[in-house]
């Protein structure tokens, strides 16, 4: 994972130490603003802006490739008490296009930590406000729906010396494209494919499968999940081609999490079709869930703000078992619940589905199950980090999948033979 | 999974009197659980001895006994009852305790009843240490090193393995109850001592120390699908070493990273599982190495706790409620979350605000008591506060303490030099003021490593702390109180006054408040109220529950309904606990259908915090410039009829008058009328107006006028501080030189603090009185006498303290008709609008009038339960312009006929006060005296009911401790005046087939009487020539039954200290009167008879309305 790409729009001047100035400025798309402090760099960030409800977890967030392109707001007041350290990042480098705080931390404390979360956000260039009511914004958002945004900070607030009006902030924000249509793939997944080796108990010995990992913006959590379970894992850039991904003989195919428009998605649509086709068992998670509903003839949509946070109910409608899920998803797939259906793509080539796990706020499709090909995924994240590992069982599915050689996941690795390892990291 | 068509009816425990470890926190749980079964179409049998709470109101539960918890009683009812289960996860370590005693005497077995919640099993693996110990390796998580032991030696023999310091814990114990821990082998012994005595199993843990780790907890619910949440993160700013129920503490943890917290949770919910509590709740608590982050598991609670009850107030999610629905066979998607309405329960709460709890203490009863804070809870109470940061909850928390002293302050110079490293070195040992210390020795100059260094308080923390006083300094040295100085102030949690005090504004403290908040005013600089939601404003919340934050939007809803708002008690405190919260909780029961009720409080143990309550919540400290943005924000939804706040006790009539001034309409009672009953010389005309005797009394603001009125008033005298509850720092003095040493420590007291000397009250003192309590409701116009009660004990000992009976059962008719006529003069001549309470003293056929307080008294649910009509209720009402004659006609009172007309076959209640002195210890590990005076220093009470006086007796005895027994030997010891009086029971006792031990005095007196004793040895004799035991010594080996010790008037003398402290250690019956004795002679003779009958309230009830 070597990716580096410049984030959009964003223009820091602040270096570590140099203070430009204190002020900030969050504008809305619809023209609601509020005042704060700058946090992080100084400059200019305009894109989606979305909340996040986890109370602990920012370090993870802020390097969640999904989070690409989206100004992101902590409900949390505190954020930065645990500073930053080098095993958290879920990837190399901060994503978020912009970071919303209330209260950042003065200090840091924790055995872990190794430096300041305010200097990393300088040291990487994230504009970031804090001191706001970030209640208040999460409340507009929730009623107003997800939008464009802009923080402006430092020289950014001044146009010739003098203030700059709210209409030119305003217009600057219109000006970003939107989410929708979106694809935002190829910007996070990595440009060289990489292999990890099986972890923990099953470190130097032969893997017991071999999975092919496509990079749509993966956390490294995931990769390790699989790992620990004794998979080797390709991880391959999403431009891959099924030629690519055959050329490494997998036992199973894996698409995971990532940023943009699942609609856009036509290449890794596609991709995902020529696994199906050839019976490859398949693990999909967030946006590799999308993808499978897109494959098997489902349409996508974008939700009115999203689901970020990591205390989400989800529903195994096969076990009637509740697990607390971290999710990250602004879109979801339309399938019907409760009923067996038809793939609708392709004549029925794909058999039926169901859909098999189902968001108890709000009744939204979050895991979808083919019935007679090998192929399930889920629009949330079993990997956590940040998160409860209450959905750690379905990397096991995934490998008694490729082991049984079963038709499809049906039955296999219910979540109550959840078998969570003792030691996360 | 719908709810289980099984159980039809289901037994509740509660978990009796309020004691230190065990609080309201119980009783706000229990009538949740009440309330969901009733809900549940479930037939409701409840047990609880405490009178004084919600859940023992008869229209929350079908049969309610107030009896005393013990395996008899229990088995009693479950024969006459027959119910399908029993739920005693929600009744503390009482209930759960009791339910384990009834298992074991196969009561469950032969009625074949169900334990729902958790079962036996699942409770011994929680609470048996080794058990426990095994559960947490098979789950991955570590326990501390430890060995269970069962004898002293034992334990100094594991100290070899373990070192010093080693924590000791009792098995079975509630609140850390015998716990300690121990710096070298004489206070292992001690310690071990205690603790072998206080368990139940005679068993202790000791182990490896952890003192100094990080302590957090979690909230975990399961439901029987095994759908686990983990509702709430605690963290505990004080390290571990420090009770959880005495540390300040903080939701959701603050200083975890993900991969911490989930490593946490992970233990957690497979502690949980293999514990196997199968729907319900339950707490663990763990410790956290600062340097390594090593995890230890120190303990799990299989059960609703303390804990949980702040944890629902905290995130909104009611977990007793939960549990109860749980039990019953639902699982948690199917119980819908009340705060949103369209989410489900089998979720977890994200706050987006930040939640502190403070203790409170009440060491200044308890004089001699060690105040080092050890794994021994010794707090009495608690206030919690929201903000939406760290700073602006604690200074909220704080203020919500309602105590001098425990706020921060910047007032004379920091201190610095030697004086600093004083300070560094006091801020090592945990005490109640270690967080104001702290916050000085910060401001002195220490840096975050020195004081970290000392109390291992988290540097986060310590940090905050910084930042307050960075905050002060910019107020204290800014040029003029600009808007964005007031605003970083307010956002950092700074009061009004402590502004006042920085910028040195005014010249009273409320005076610089005033203007501090116009200024604020006048800059906008106002405080909104947000919405605890339990999630973090990512869906909508139904539920109007809001606290204050200084930030930019507020969620106050509009409303039409005209609102009343009522002022609650704040934290607990003795003297003033859940008898005033059970009269604002039915203010708000009583008001709920003509007008909006909103309730004020920071109390998170209560029902009336429960959002359930009244219609709109504001968690928010009882303090002027708190109550007064409450009213403004509620005056901007819509129309407010008035303020009740003679209801809540002390605290918020001390808030009467200035919110009177401020424009507040106060109901009921007016400020001018609390104060002509407060004051004295206001009070003295009243009273001379109505002809009404008082003592004799003077008022003396310096020492020489005090020694001239005592002279005048002769001695003995009763002195005490104006204006106060809970007869704190009142005492009876003897002579001159002990009245000069009391106003002499006043007056140093005052030279500390700074302030001025209240007076100080000296009445005459009247031996040998009966004393009367009286509650009444007077509307202008009628009155209606609510109760009158006789104290068993004399005068001079505080009615919280001591034990009364109602109907009185030596009073004649025409004694109660004086009493009738007294109390209404007052009230009219007081100008009550509500409640009155009175306490009179009855000496030598004269009715002297002691006080009256013009408010809900402490005993308003007690005499309301007694008498089947809820006197708060029918307050509240007149409070809003009900007439007693409307309420007679509405049936909230009865027809005709009050509590001083109660029928001669009317059941006869017993009011028994319940103390805390087996949780105080002096620093030499010595139990403190327990001798009662005119200070209060119980935390809560019993309610004996039958049908006569002994048997009611024998029943508060029963409730509020192990009981009164029927055989064995009983020690005499009385002050000379006593002598005489003691004959006559001691004689019965005699024929009852007890021993009577005396000390030589007492033994003669006996003998001449004809009753025959054996003489022991006096503490202060020592052991005798042949190893003959002392008194002390036979009382602590358990060969005593009973103690009768009267105290001599000239103060406790060192023997009785010694055998008074040596009963309490040994849990057994004390009498220190002669009254008491009497009671307590008629209530053996009941015992020795028949067991106890059970009765609900419900069937009393039923007696009374037959024609």
């Amino acid at each position: 994972m070597t990716t580096q790409l410049h984030a959009p729009q964003l223009h820091a001047t602040k270096t570590p130490g140099e203070v430009v100035s204190d002020a900030a400025l969050l504008v809305l798309e619809d023209g609601r603003t509020f005042s704060g402090r700058a946090y992080g760099a100084t400059g200019t960030t305009t894109a989606e802006i979305v909340f996040n409800t986890g109370m602990s977890g920012y370090q993870e967030t802020l390097t969640d490739p999904s989070y690409h392109r989206q100004i992101v707001v902590m409900t949390a007041p505190h954020i930065g008490n645990t500073g930053v350290n080098h095993d958290d990042p879920e990837s190399v480098k901060i994503w978020v296009a912009g970071f919303v705080v209330r209260d950042p931390a003065r200090r840091a404390s924790n055995w872990r930590s190794e430096g300041s979360l305010d200097d990393e956000l300088v040291g990487q260039g994230i504009v970031g406000i804090s001191e706001i009511d970030t209640r208040a914004l999460t409340r507009h958002l929730r009623e107003a729906g997800v939008m464009r945004a802009g923080i402006f900070s430092g020289e950014a607030l001044l146009a010739g010396g003098y203030p700059r009006p709210i209409d030119s902030f305003v217009a600057e924000v219109r000006a970003t494209p939107s989410m929708a249509g979106l694809n935002l793939v190829a910007e996070v997944s990595t440009k060289t494919a990489y292999v990890v080796e099986p972890l923990g108990a099953f470190a130097g010995k032969a893997p017991l499968k071999t999975v092919v990992a496509v990079d749509l913006g993966i956390k490294s959590m995931t990769p390790q999940r699989l790992a620990e379970r004794g998979m080797r894992v390709h991880v391959i850039p999403s431009a891959s081609t099924i030629e690519d991904i055959l050329a490494l003989s997998p036992d199973g195919v894996f698409f995971s999490n990532g940023p943009g428009d699942p609609s856009a998605a036509t290449h890794e649509v596609a991709l995902l079709r020529e696994v199906l086709d050839r019976g490859l068992p398949y693990f999909g998670i967030c946006f590799g869930n999308q993808i499978l509903g897109r494959a098997l003839g489902f349409g996508t949509y974008k939700l009115a703000y999203g689901h970020r946070g990591i205390n989400q109910p989800v529903m195994d409608l096969a076990t009637r078992k509740v697990e607390i899920t971290s999710q990250n998803h602004g879109f979801a797939v339309d399938a019907p619940i409760g009923e067996e259906a038809p793939a609708p793509y392709g004549e029925g080539r794909y058999g039926r589905v169901i859909v098999s796990h189902v968001g108890l706020n709000d009744n939204v499709v979050e895991g979808l199950e083919c019935l007679d090909i090998p192929a399930f995924s889920v629009q949330y994240h079993p990997e956590a980090a940040a998160g409860p590992h209450d959905a750690a069982y379905l990397f096991d599915r995934f490998l008694d999948l490729m082991t049984s050689g079963a038709p499809s996941a049906a039955g296999l690795s219910a979540a109550t033979a959840t078998t969570t390892p003792a030691k996360e990291n | 999974m719908p709810r289980r068509t099984d159980i039809n009816s289901v037994l509740v425990i509660g978990s009796g009197p309020i004691v230190i470890g065990q609080a309201c926190e119980f009783d706000y749980s229990g009538t949740q659980a009440c309330r969901v079964l009733k809900e549940e179409g479930i037939r409701v049998i409840l047990l609880n001895s405490n009178p004084a709470t919600i859940m023992t109101d008869p229209e929350f539960a079908d049969a309610t006994y107030i009896e005393p918890i013990t395996t008899d009683v229990l088995t009693s009812i479950i024969a006459k009852e027959r119910p399908d289960a029993v739920l005693a996860t929600l009744g503390g370590q009482t209930a759960l305790n009791a339910a384990i005693a009834l298992d074991e005497a196969g009561v469950l077995a032969k009625y074949n009843v169900e334990l729902i919640g958790a079962n036996i099993a699942a409770i011994q693996k929680g609470e048996d240490r080794l058990k426990f110990k095994d559960v947490v390796t098979k789950c991955g998580g570590e326990s501390a090193r430890s060995v269970i032991i069962h004898a002293i030696d034992e334990a100094v023999a594991a100290a070899e393995d373990l070192g010093y310091p080693m924590v000791v814990r009792p098995s079975f114990t509630m609140g850390g109850l015998g716990s300690g821990i121990a710096y070298d082998e004489v206070q292992l012994r001690r310690i071990v001592g205690q603790g072998l005595h206080y368990s139940p199993t005679t068993e202790v843990l000791l182990e490896e120390s952890i003192l100094g780790w990080k302590e957090y907890e979690l909230e975990l619910m399961r439901d029987k699908a095994d759908n686990v949440v983990v509702i709430c993160s605690i963290e505990n700013v004080d390290p571990v070493g420090v009770h959880t129920g005495d540390s300040v503490t903080v939701a959701p943890a603050l200083t975890l990273t993900d991969r911490e917290y989930q490593n946490l949770r992970d233990i957690g919910i497979a502690i949980i599982r293999e514990v196997g509590v199968d729907t319900g709740g339950c707490n663990i608590q763990y410790a956290v190495h600062p340097e390594t982050g090593r995890v230890v598991v120190i303990e799990m609670n299989p059960r609703v706790s303390r804990s949980s009850a702040l944890a629902s107030k905290a995130t909104g999610f009611p977990i007793a409620k939960i549990a109860a629905k749980l039990a019953v066979g639902y699982t948690l998607d199917e119980i819908p979350n009340d705060i949103t309405g369209s989410t489900p329960a089998s979720f977890e709460p994200s706050l987006d605000y930040v939640v502190v709890k403070v203790p409170r203490f009440a060491f200044e009863k308890f004089p001699a008591a060690d105040d080092t804070l050890t794994t021994t809870m010794k707090s009495v109470g608690e206030a919690m506060s929201m903000g939406r940061n760290f700073t602006e909850a604690l200074g909220k928390a704080l203020r919500s303490l309602d105590k001098s002293g425990a706020t921060f302050h910047w007032d004379g110079e920091a201190p610095s030099g030697a004086a600093l490293e004083a300070l560094l070195v006091t801020i090592a040992r945990p005490t109640e003021s270690r967080l104001v210390q702290t916050q000085q020795a910060l401001r002195g100059g220490a840096s975050i490593e020195q004081v970290f260094d000392a109390t291992k308080i988290d540097p986060w923390y310590l940090d905050q702390i910084q930042l307050i006083n960075e905050v002060a300094a910019e107020v204290a040295a800014a040029d003029a109180l600009t808007k964005d100085v007031l605003t970083r102030a307010k956002r950092h949690g700074l009061s009004d006054a402590q502004i006042a005090s920085l910028r040195g504004i005014g010249g009273t403290r409320a005076a610089g408040e005033s203007t501090v908040r116009e200024v604020r005013r006048a800059l906008g600089v106002r405080p909104v109220f947000k919405t605890v939601d339990t999630c973090a404003a990512e869906f909508k919340a139904e539920t109007p529950y809001y606290y204050s934050t200084y930030d930019l939007e507020t969620e106050v809803r509009p409303r039409e309904r005209e609102a009343v708002l009522i002022l609650g008690s704040g934290p607990n405190r003795i003297g003033q606990g859940i008898e005033f919260d059970y009269s604002c909780v039915h203010a708000a029961l009583a008001l709920k259908g003509d007008y909006e009720t909103v309730m004020i409080n920071c109390n998170p143990e209560t029902v009336s915090t429960d959002y359930d309550t009244a219609d709109r919540l504001y968690f928010e400290p009882l303090t002027f410039e708190d109550v007064l943005e409450v009213y403004e924000a509620e005056l901007a939804a819509g129309p407010v009829k008035g303020i009740i706040v003679q209801l809540g006790g002390q605290t918020p009539l001390s808030l009467a008058q200035r919110l009177a001034d401020a424009g507040l309409p106060i109901l009921g009672t007016s400020p001018e009328a609390i104060d002509a009953a407060e004051d004295r010389a206001a009070f003295g005309r009243v009273l001379a107006e109505a002809g009404l005797p008082a003592p004799a009394f003077g008022t003396a603001t310096t020492l020489v006028a005090a020694v001239e009125i005592a002279a005048g008033i002769g001695y003995p005298v009763l002195v005490r501080p104006s204006y106060v509850l809970g007869g704190r720092g009142m005492e009876i003095v003897y002579s001159e030189e002990q009245l000069t040493g009391y106003v002499e420590r006043a007056l140093g007291e005052v030279a500390r603090s700074g302030g001025h000397l209240a007076p100080i009250l000296i009445d005459r003192f009247l031996d040998d009185a009966m004393e009367i309590d009286v509650d009444a409701l007077y509307d202008g116009e009628e009155m209606f006498l609510g109760g009158v009660m006789e104290h068993i004990e004399e005068a001079g000992i505080h009615s919280g303290d001591s034990a009364c009976v109602l109907p009185p059962v030596s009073l004649s008719e025409a004694e109660i008709a004086r009493i009738r006529r007294s109390t209404e003069a007052i009230a009219k001549g007081v100008g009550v609008r509500g409640l009155l309470n009175v306490q009179y003293a009855l000496v030598s056929d004269v009715l002297y009038v002691l006080e009256a307080n013009p408010r809900a008294s402490r005993t308003v649910p007690f005499v309301s339960k007694a008498t089947g009509v809820s006197l708060a209720k029918a307050a509240a009402l007149v409070m809003v312009g009900h007439t007693i004659a409307d309420l007679r006609a509405s049936g909230v009172l009865p027809l005709t006929g009050d509590g001083g007309t109660l029928d001669l076959d009317a059941p006869i209640a017993v009011k028994e006060a319940v103390l805390p002195f087996k949780r105080f210890r002096t620093t030499e590990g010595v139990a403190v005296d327990t001798v009662l005076g005119p200070e209060m220093r119980s935390t809560g009470e019993v309610m004996g009911f039958d049908e006569d006086f002994p048997t009611a007796f024998a029943k508060s005895q029963a409730a509020a401790f192990g009981g009164l027994p029927t055989s064995g030997s009983v020690f005499i010891s009385v002050a000379d005046r006593d002598k005489r009086a003691i004959v006559f029971p001691v004689k019965r006792l005699t024929e009852l087939g007890f021993e009577i031990l005396a000390t030589a005095g007492t033994a003669n007196v006996l003998r001449r009487n004809g009753i025959p004793s054996t003489v022991v040895r006096k503490n202060s004799e020592g052991r005798g020539p042949g190893g003959e035991p002392t008194i002390v010594d036979l009382i602590t080996d358990g060969k005593v039954d009973m103690v009768v010790n009267t105290p001599s008037g000239q103060g406790a003398r060192a023997d009785g200290y010694e055998i008074r402290a040596a009963t309490t250690a040994a849990d057994k019956p004390i009498v220190t009167t002669v009254a008491q004795l009497a009671a307590a002679v008629q209530g053996i003779e009941v015992i020795r008879d028949r067991p106890f009958t059970v009765r609900s309230l419900q069937e009393y009830v039923k007696v009374e309305v037959r024609p």
